[in-house]
């Protein structure tokens, strides 16, 4: 399993570089409503409710799995089979992908300025001034 | 004919009693999550009814060209007596407990049975157990992690699904008595459901094992719904089901 081997490798160099500088840490689905800085450990919920978990799907003819929604299970295998009941009905996707909310980090919307303006007038980093091969696809 | 007919309509009542109990979960489930999948799985059941009842509804015109039946006449003005579900599928849904339980105890024995309807002479029988085995493949793997997370769960859940199995469980032994019209067609048309105890029990006794709960010993069993004999409990579903339909026949959607 070297997939699991480098996340855990790569938490613990997060960790370390948490000691130096301190890292705020926002959590997915944190950001719409408070818009600041989540606290670095999680809110303590009832412990009835299940953890949420948000979900990706591949849709037959898409290449990628996207953000769908969320939803509450008790482990990823239940996640997996709500996913499948909640959000693939209508024939939406052939591949499910679920991972736990309070693992997805996400950027500091009032980070915004600092961290996308700057790309705003560099256009050369486009590819527009290339002449793309016929055999490329999916660009 | 008539037991090609009356197992026809055996295999449509059954999967109609189930989808109509089940529906009774629709926003009353223990999370939206399960709600959904709950009604997602009476859905099924209720396609696979419909198949049935117009495979049914085409028998009768072609013998009888003034008939006029369809699947809506065959579902909703048809009596109790006239119900040939096993009486598993008409108890109460009871608690999530139970519910999964008896989903499971039925899936597990629906899967076997449309195994051998996939050999039915029956073709259009044939082809939709094709069509459902993938459906029932599903429900037997959600009920049964039901019934493993429940019975190894916590001692409350654990009590429940003892609860549930106690009541249950007496009404799984009709599932392999076959009916009159069963046997005259074992092996051609029909399933021979007499077979099917063995391999049923094996596949519920792992999960049962799994869920830390025990296979209740050899004990009385009621077997009467096939043959139009049924409990208490299906008066009232047929009364929910058929009432809308026989007070305004021609209303429609």
């Amino acid at each position: 399993m070297p997939k699991k081997k480098l996340l855990l490798k790569n938490k613990k160099s997060l960790n370390s570089t948490a000691m130096q500088i301190q890292i705020k840490k926002f959590y997915y689905g944190d950001i719409p409503e408070e818009k600041s800085s989540a606290p670095s450990t999680p809110v303590t919920r009832d412990e009835h409710e299940w953890p949420l978990w948000e979900v990706f799907i591949r849709s037959k003819q898409g290449l990628d799995h996207k953000h769908v929604g969320s939803l509450h299970a008790t482990d990823a295998e239940m996640a997996i089979k709500n996913a499948r009941d909640v959000y693939t009905r209508r024939q939406e996707g052939i591949s499910i992908w679920v991972v736990e909310s309070k693992n997805l980090h996400a950027s500091n919307p009032d980070d915004a300025a600092m961290l996308y303006d700057p790309a705003a007038d560099k256009i050369y980093r486009h590819p527009s001034f290339y002449n793309l091969p016929e055999e490329v696809k999916h660009m | 004919m008539n037991a090609h007919l009356d197992y026809v309509l055996h295999l449509a009542d059954t999967t109609l009693v189930l989808a109509q109990r089940n529906s009774e979960w629709c926003g009353h489930g223990p999370i939206l999550e399960q709600d959904i999948a709950i009604t997602n799985i009476s859905l099924d059941l209720l396609g696979q009814a419909r198949n049935y009842y117009q495979h049914a509804a085409s028998l009768i015109n072609t013998a009888n060209p003034n008939a006029q039946a369809d699947e809506d006449s065959l579902a909703y003005l048809r009596d109790e007596r006239e119900f040939k579900n096993p009486l598993l599928v008409e108890l109460e849904k009871g608690d999530w407990a139970k519910t999964t339980l008896r989903q499971f105890l039925f899936s597990v024995f629906q899967d076997l049975q449309l195994k051998r309807l996939l050999h039915s002479t029956d073709t259009q029988i044939a082809a939709i157990a094709e069509k459902s085995l993938k459906e029932t493949a599903y429900h037997i793997a959600w009920s049964s992690e039901w019934v493993i997370r429940l019975g190894d769960g916590t001692p409350e859940s654990h009590s429940r699904m003892v609860t549930a199995l106690n009541e249950v469980w007496e009404f799984t032994g009709g599932l392999f008595v076959p009916a009159p019209y069963e046997l005259q067609l074992a092996g051609t048309i029909a399933a021979d459901v007499s077979q099917l105890e063995k391999p049923w029990t094996e596949t519920v006794s792992n999960v049962l094992e799994e869920a830390t709960l025990s296979l209740p010993g050899k004990t009385f069993m009621q077997q009467s719904g096939k043959t139009g004999i049924h409990t208490e409990a299906m008066g009232y579903i047929l009364a929910e089901m058929q009432s809308l339909k026989r007070s305004l026949p021609t209303a429609t959607w």
